[in-house]
């Protein structure tokens, strides 16, 4: 397969293991631009591009905004709360008066579930989601399976345990669905409060103790604990989380000897990962963040480098 | 409208004795093979490049260096085309700072390919000069583009097609001429 035939990029669930590999193939070749002293070429010269964020993010936006460059689109970014969307304009709308400035592409994170799929059913525009409440995190996904596959060399068989808050994770539910059409096992542990209702609907295996679902995992990723979850009654406190289910090196003794360790970022560290094995010699935390420039520069060639047909 | 064969203007023995006499060229131009480096443009003018390292090996030292150069995301025919090509890796991985860059590729035709391979090096560093091998000039220039070594001249019509086969991608060594009928 040649080309991305989709308009839009909105999840994981929806996309297959062909496409995937055609995208984490041409990222390799986005790496390669970025580990050169000039990191440009011109291939989206004259393509416009729209970063809409409505919830804060550096990494995402750095990353995106970066991909923009170093590919040659014109880009403009636009905060949530210094948007109009404040003034009660609505998000088609929005959208509607920057597609006709010339915007070919947006990009848009937005604490709504559901928000990029109405986006791109109602605009010419591209849409990448970056982040839909608590749905997808595409992008997310592929980088993390883009960094595995450079270290690994595969995906197919390995053991990706991940570790957290499941619940509301859209970063764990595009490695669900992605990590899995790709041929990897995936588990997950956690607090039950913090697992989904329907973890069958995903096809993983859920443990209740750490310790369990990394036993000879190959991949085992931290997510981050949304502390605002605590307020919620979910768990007890940081202190009992972290006692329980924060990764160290201890605790992730069961894995395989060549065990990666993944987080997407932002950590809490001494929460959900320790700052032993966050900054240890297993972990490709920050190679995870250069993948993800490259991964974004994949999509947007793949979206905008050519004609659509019609 | 279907291709079919017009003529086969070389053959293993032909293009073997272009590449010998390639080699010695670039030698004698460049005075030895100290500063000179060779790419490779994707497809065909990887394995011809790679030949031609090993004949200039046979007769200079030191062995000199051989990238790999993709061209698609140079390329200025992007926003016209169906089928969107698809993206591989550039891979040079030593300094064209001061060097007498050699680019290979098997046919010269527009001179669009060669505009976007001298883009793409000039984004990896300052060649002292950039020079241009071609197994097959067949014509017809959109660009002010010439080639400093060539194989063949191949006067062509443009409804007709060049075809170069070469061993290690296409199990043989020739090149065709196909016309468009």
């Amino acid at each position: 397969m040649q080309t991305l035939r989709r308009k839009d990029i909105l999840g994981l669930e929806e996309m297959s293991a062909e496409e995937i590999t055609l995208i984490l193939e041409t990222a390799r070749s986005m790496r390669e631009i970025m580990q050169r002293k000039i990191k440009k070429v011109p291939t989206l010269r004259g393509r416009s591009v729209l970063n809409l964020f409505y919830e804060p993010s550096t990494r995402t936006k750095a990353s995106f905004e970066l991909a923009q460059k170093y590919m040659s689109a014109d880009s403009v970014s636009v905060a949530g709360t210094s948007s109009s969307l404040v003034k009660g304009e609505t998000l088609k709308d929005t959208v509607r008066n920057v597609e006709v400035m010339g915007i070919e592409c947006v990009i848009m994170r937005h604490p709504a579930s559901g928000s990029s799929h109405y986006l791109a059913h109602n605009v010419e525009a591209s849409v990448i989601n970056a982040g839909d409440g608590m749905h997808e995190h595409p992008t997310q996904g592929l980088l993390d399976m883009f960094t595995i596959l450079d270290k690994k060399g595969r995906l197919e068989e390995l053991k990706v345990a991940i570790v957290g808050d499941i619940r509301h994770s859209r970063v764990a539910r595009s490695n669900l669905w992605g990590m899995q059409k790709m041929g990897a096992e995936v588990v997950v542990a956690g607090p039950p409060t913090l697992m989904p209702p329907d973890l069958t609907a995903f096809g993983v295996k859920a443990f209740p103790n750490v310790e369990e679902a990394v036993e000879n995992a190959d991949v085992v990723m931290a997510l981050r604990l949304q502390k605002e979850r605590q307020e919620g009654g979910l768990f007890p406190s940081l202190r009992e989380y972290s006692e329980l289910y924060g990764l160290t090196p201890q605790r992730i003794s069961g894995a395989k000897e060549d065990v990666l360790i993944m987080h997407p970022g932002p950590m809490n560290r001494g929460v959900e990962i320790s700052s032993e094995l966050a900054d240890g010699p297993r972990s490709i935390i920050l190679e995870q963040v250069t993948s993800g420039v490259a991964v974004r520069m994949a999509l947007l060639y793949l979206l905008l480098g050519g004609t659509k047909e019609e | 409208m279907a291709l079919t064969h017009k003529a086969t203007v070389m053959d293993e023995k032909a293009i073997k004795q272009a590449l010998r006499r390639i080699a010695h060229e670039i030698i004698e131009r460049n005075k030895g093979t100290e500063e000179v480096v060779l790419i490779g443009i994707r497809n065909r003018g990887v394995p011809l490049a790679n030949r031609l390292k090993n004949y200039l090996s046979e007769i200079e030292t030191p062995v000199v260096p051989l990238g790999i150069l993709d061209i698609t995301l140079y390329r200025d025919d992007l926003s016209q085309r169906q089928d969107q090509p698809e993206v591989h890796t550039t891979d040079v991985p030593f300094d064209l700072h001061k060097k007498h860059v050699v680019v290979v590729d098997d046919v010269l035709y527009t001179g669009r390919t060669t505009r976007a391979a001298m883009d793409a090096l000039i984004d990896l560093g300052r060649p002292a000069t950039i020079q241009l091998v071609v197994l097959v000039d067949r014509g017809h220039r959109e660009l002010p583009i010439r080639a400093d070594y060539v194989g063949k001249n191949v006067p062509t019509s443009r409804n007709e097609q060049v075809e170069v086969k070469v061993k290690e991608v296409d199990g043989t060594d020739q090149v065709d001429i196909l016309e468009n009928k």
